[in-house]
């Protein structure tokens, strides 16, 4: 230190104090600015990137929940349902949709001149298309639950075919309509019509939540019902495979695995299956489950197994930390007034950390819920129109996942379905909310600092 | 019986032995407790796993082996011509079982009766139209050979699953019994059973070693399949991929292996310093307050799934990039591209680093900071010439780490890279990935035999190999050049 202090300061100007800010000094200081504002906008940029794809996707999926319906009186004719007059349910049922459209056809037309609508230059026939087609079959239904209906005037609320519906909401334009075959500006034209006469209305959708998927023909009356099903039949399946064996391995691991070589493979192997893509599991779901063990396709059952395989190490690793975080003291005292090493953990440690585990359960189940890539080549992805069945046997039937259902709708070409893909998402993401939340008040609850 | 009822009356025999255990053992010393090696219920919990495991072992066992006994039977009684034929034999056995639980169905449905089903032959009866009256479809008319294999086949199941009832309830009651003989007071019940519990544990744990071995296995053995079909030089090595309906596919790997790694690329271009900033600031500028906020909503960002983003990056990203900077740069007009999947990928990843990086920057101890700052440094400098050099090595894994995600990642390109295995340089342009290809030959109509669908094997044991690869190697960087700080 003498040494150094013996030699003259290196001079800088008369001026240099450090009271004065210098040349360098600014510099540096300037360089700190914006080092921090890099980091600020990183941030800021993540957090904006994240935003607006929520933004985005509330934007285009809200709109799945409202509905474009036609309400107006229908005529059962029971010269059309009935030609035979029985009022005989089996016989009634040998009358086919077709017939029911005429039905409908007639009904609309009738009220339209009811009403005093000119209809100008919308044909009946197009008119008719004006309705969804799946309204035929949602009336031959109602009447076949109740053939007192026959012969009746009732009042009903059907769907409008996807374009109308589009076209309330800013899909389909008088310029795209004059393009589509399957829309004319005129009908779009009589569609303000009918909506200013209260026969058209847009109204909220609670079918988008119930129905099952449908054809490319009928955007309009695809629903969840199946995906949200299929998926809470996976979650229930991953909770009862994946709990149990994750605990029993995570208690192994943390209280009785001796330091030998087998453990070493183990612990190695968990924490690489944390790190392996989800379609590898999606191969091993197929090879293993589907191909070898001859389990049927596109069922929860095998999903729910693939799914389990991949959350196994999230489970564990969650796990342990809460075994890990219960103190030594309460194993020494249980040990000390003579609890066997097995007791000690099932009767103290276990309770204990049930909280932490149960919170890392619940987070563990919330990225299943989102998983989508081994449930595409399990088959999954298939177009299912039945609900699976009841438990247990309908753990065995096709089913599909909301994640897939995501996934297969912005793969069709009707621009209809992208919506309702943006819809489904806003479903998986409330969901998926409602888990974190839950994992979040639980962790609040029962945090224990020892 | 089925087999569910089979079960439930293992359960009601273990729960009878529970009680039964525990009243023996009880009785045994008349109510003294103390003159007990263990406590009464461990002994009903012998009774009660000895009544049970080994039948419900024994149950496992034989619905595995049944199918392959009953199909060497039924072998026996189909031509040389089909048995020799790998392909062959399986689409009959699939039809002699089809035809078998058709026989099933219309034995229960009272169409036929139990004789008539083992009697009736193929020359004399239109099985399938008689069939199709139960509401069973076959695709073809069944043939005497079938018919005759499908009925050896029915009577083998049925005398099999019957001694299959007898022999598992006889091995539970005989548990039951042994259980009950054993249970004497100096019996160590309370160990047998932490035994039984520890085994469980032992074989839970090792799941995941099967899962790993499951993997491997079940790629390795199509991915031979595949190479036996289809050279592998040509695989690894071939620069065009096209596959083919009908054969004469070229199914070269390096079109999807370039656009893996140019995805990955430009997603680690995005994420690495978006992550890397972020984790710098919380750790080092941010107030506990912000952090507080800041540190869980970009953590949000890691919980959306993936199919989100492949939504975003198909609707929102894709387009936006083709407007605004493909078409004016008359770089071409698709929205699906390698910019697309690679900034939606590194968005994806930002919260992946910056947690991991957050991490290891506050493993620096702090005696380090202070002695940076003690000589005069700013913060900035502090963080660039002592922190990120002592953190450099768990940084560098955390990188790795992501660039293994955005290579195993699947739901994003799947929708936002496109489906045409190119090799270019335009990042602009449609590119595919190995992800893309698996799960485009693995979904709809799969034939097993063929190479395209087969190829899928290969790429998955080969992008199984690169993920490995990279997180033994994140392990080894962190292991081997960390700095060791008390």
């Amino acid at each position: 230190m003498t040494d150094i202090s013996a030699q003259p300061m290196p001079s800088q100007s008369a001026a240099a104090s450090i009271m004065v800010g210098s040349k360098g000094m600014k510099k540096r200081h300037a360089a700190e600015a914006r080092f921090k504002a890099y980091g600020i906008v990183a941030i800021v940029f993540s957090l904006g990137v994240l935003a607006f794809m929520l933004f985005t996707i509330f934007n285009d999926g809200i709109s799945a929940f409202r509905q474009a319906q036609l309400t107006f009186p229908v005529t059962i004719d029971a010269a059309v349902v009935d030609p035979t007059g029985t009022r005989d349910r089996n016989t009634m049922a040998k009358v086919t949709t077709f017939s029911y459209t005429k039905v409908l056809n007639n009904s609309i037309v009738a009220a339209l001149l009811d009403k005093g609508i000119p209809q100008e230059k919308v044909s009946d026939k197009e008119l008719g298309e004006m309705v969804s087609k799946s309204a035929p079959a949602q009336v031959r239904n109602m009447v076949l639950a109740d053939p007192s209906l026959v012969g009746q005037t009732i009042t009903i609320s059907v769907f409008a075919n996807g374009r109308i519906d589009g076209y309330f909401k800013g899909r389909v334009t008088r310029d795209t309509a004059s393009r589509d075959s399957n829309v004319s500006p005129a009908q779009l034209d009589l569609a303000d019509t009918l909506r200013d006469a209260g026969i058209l209305s847009l109204g909220w959708n609670s079918r988008f939540l119930t129905n099952s998927d449908s054809s490319d023909l009928r955007p309009e009356t695809a629903g969840l019902g199946v995906a949200i099903l299929g998926s809470l039949y996976l979650m229930f399946l991953v909770l009862i495979i994946c709990v149990p064996i994750g605990v029993a391995a995570s208690i192994y691991l943390e209280e009785f695995a001796p330091k030998n070589r087998w453990t070493d493979i183990i612990e190695v192997n968990i924490s690489n299956l944390a790190a392996v893509p989800s379609i590898v599991f999606g191969i091993l779901g197929l090879a293993l489950f589907i191909n070898f063990a001859g389990l049927p396709q596109s069922s929860a059952m095998v999903g729910a197994l693939v799914i389990s395989l991949m959350t196994l190490p999230t489970i564990i690793i969650a796990s342990r930390s809460a075994i890990r975080a219960v103190p030594p003291s309460i194993r020494d005292a249980a040990l000390g007034v003579g609890a066997s090493k097995m007791q000690t953990v099932f009767h103290h440690v276990l309770p204990l950390a049930a909280p932490g585990i149960l919170t890392g359960t619940i987070l563990g189940l919330a990225s299943a819920l989102g998983e989508t890539a081994p449930l595409l080549l399990i088959g999954m992805v298939a177009f299912v129109d039945n609900y699976p069945g009841a438990p247990i046997s309908g753990f065995f039937d096709p089913a599909t996942a909301l994640p897939v259902q995501v996934y297969s709708w912005a793969s069709r070409s009707d621009p209809a379905f992208l919506e309702r893909s943006s819809g489904a998402i806003i479903v998986l993401l409330v969901f998926l909310v409602i888990m974190n939340v839950t994992a979040i008040i639980l962790r609040r609850k029962f945090e224990r600092r020892w | 019986m089925t087999v569910l009822l089979l079960v439930a009356i293992i359960v009601a025999i273990a729960v009878a032995a529970y009680v039964m255990g525990r009243q023996r053992a009880l009785s045994m010393v008349s109510g003294n407790v103390r003159k007990l090696h263990s406590l009464p219920n461990y002994y009903g919990w012998h009774a009660a796993l000895m009544a049970s495991m080994p039948a419900l072992i024994l149950l496992v066992g034989w619905l595995v082996v049944q199918p392959f006994v009953l199909e060497n039977r039924t072998l026996a009684f189909l031509p040389e011509s089909v048995t020799s034929d790998p392909v062959a034999r399986k689409l009959t056995m699939a039809d002699v079982r089809r035809v078998a639980s058709g026989l099933d169905v219309a034995v229960r449905a009272g169409a036929l009766s139990e004789e008539q089903a083992s009697m009736i032959r193929a020359e004399l009866t239109d099985i399938r139209a008689r069939l199709a009256d139960v509401g069973v479809a076959l695709g073809s008319a069944v043939s005497s050979e079938t018919l005759r294999a499908a009925q050896v086949y029915r009577a083998a199941a049925l005398s099999g699953s019957t001694l299959r009832n007898i022999l598992t309830l006889v091995v539970a009651v005989g548990g039951l019994g042994y259980a009950i003989w054993a249970t004497k007071p100096a019996f160590r019940a309370r160990n047998r059973v932490e035994a039984f519990v520890k085994a469980l544990l032992i074989a839970s744990a090792s799941i995941a070693v099967l899962t790993t071995v499951g993997i491997v296995w079940s790629m390795v053995a199509e991915s031979l399949n595949f190479f036996r079909q289809y050279p592998a030089a040509d695989f690894f090595f071939g620069l065009t991929w096209n596959p083919q309906f009908r054969g004469g596919s070229e199914l070269g790997f390096l079109p999807l292996l370039w656009g893996t790694l140019y995805i990955s690329f430009v997603s680690m271009i995005v994420a690495v310093p978006l992550g890397l900033f972020t984790a710098i600031y919380l750790a080092e500028y941010a107030s506990p307050t912000v952090r507080a906020w800041v540190k869980p909503l970009i953590e949000v960002i890691a919980g959306i799934p993936t199919v989100v983003f492949g939504l975003f990056a198909l609707v929102t990203v894709g387009p936006l990039l083709r407007d605004y900077f493909a078409q004016p740069l008359g770089l071409g007009n698709s929205g699906s591209s390698v910019m697309t999947a690679g900034l939606v990928i590194g968005i994806l990843n930002i919260p992946f680093i910056s947690s991991l990086a957050d991490d290891i920057i506050n493993a620096v101890p702090q005696s380090m900071r202070d002695g940076s700052y003690g000589l005069g440094a700013t913060k900035s400098e502090t963080v660039k010439q002592v922190i990120l050099p002592a953190a450099l090595p768990g940084i560098m894994g955390a990188v790795i780490l992501a660039a293994s995600r955005a290579i195993g990642e699947t739901m994003i390109v799947t929708m936002g890279a496109g489906a045409a295995a190119k090799l270019s340089l335009n990042p602009f342009e449609a590119m595919t990935t190995m992800t893309v290809k698996i799960v485009g030959q693995l979904t709809g109509d799969t034939d097993f035999a063929a190479p395209e669908t087969l190829v899928a094997f290969a790429l998955g044991i080969t992008l199984f190999v690169i993920t490995l690869g990279l997180n033994i190697l994140a392990l080894f960087i962190v292991r081997k050049y960390r700095e060791q700080y008390e």
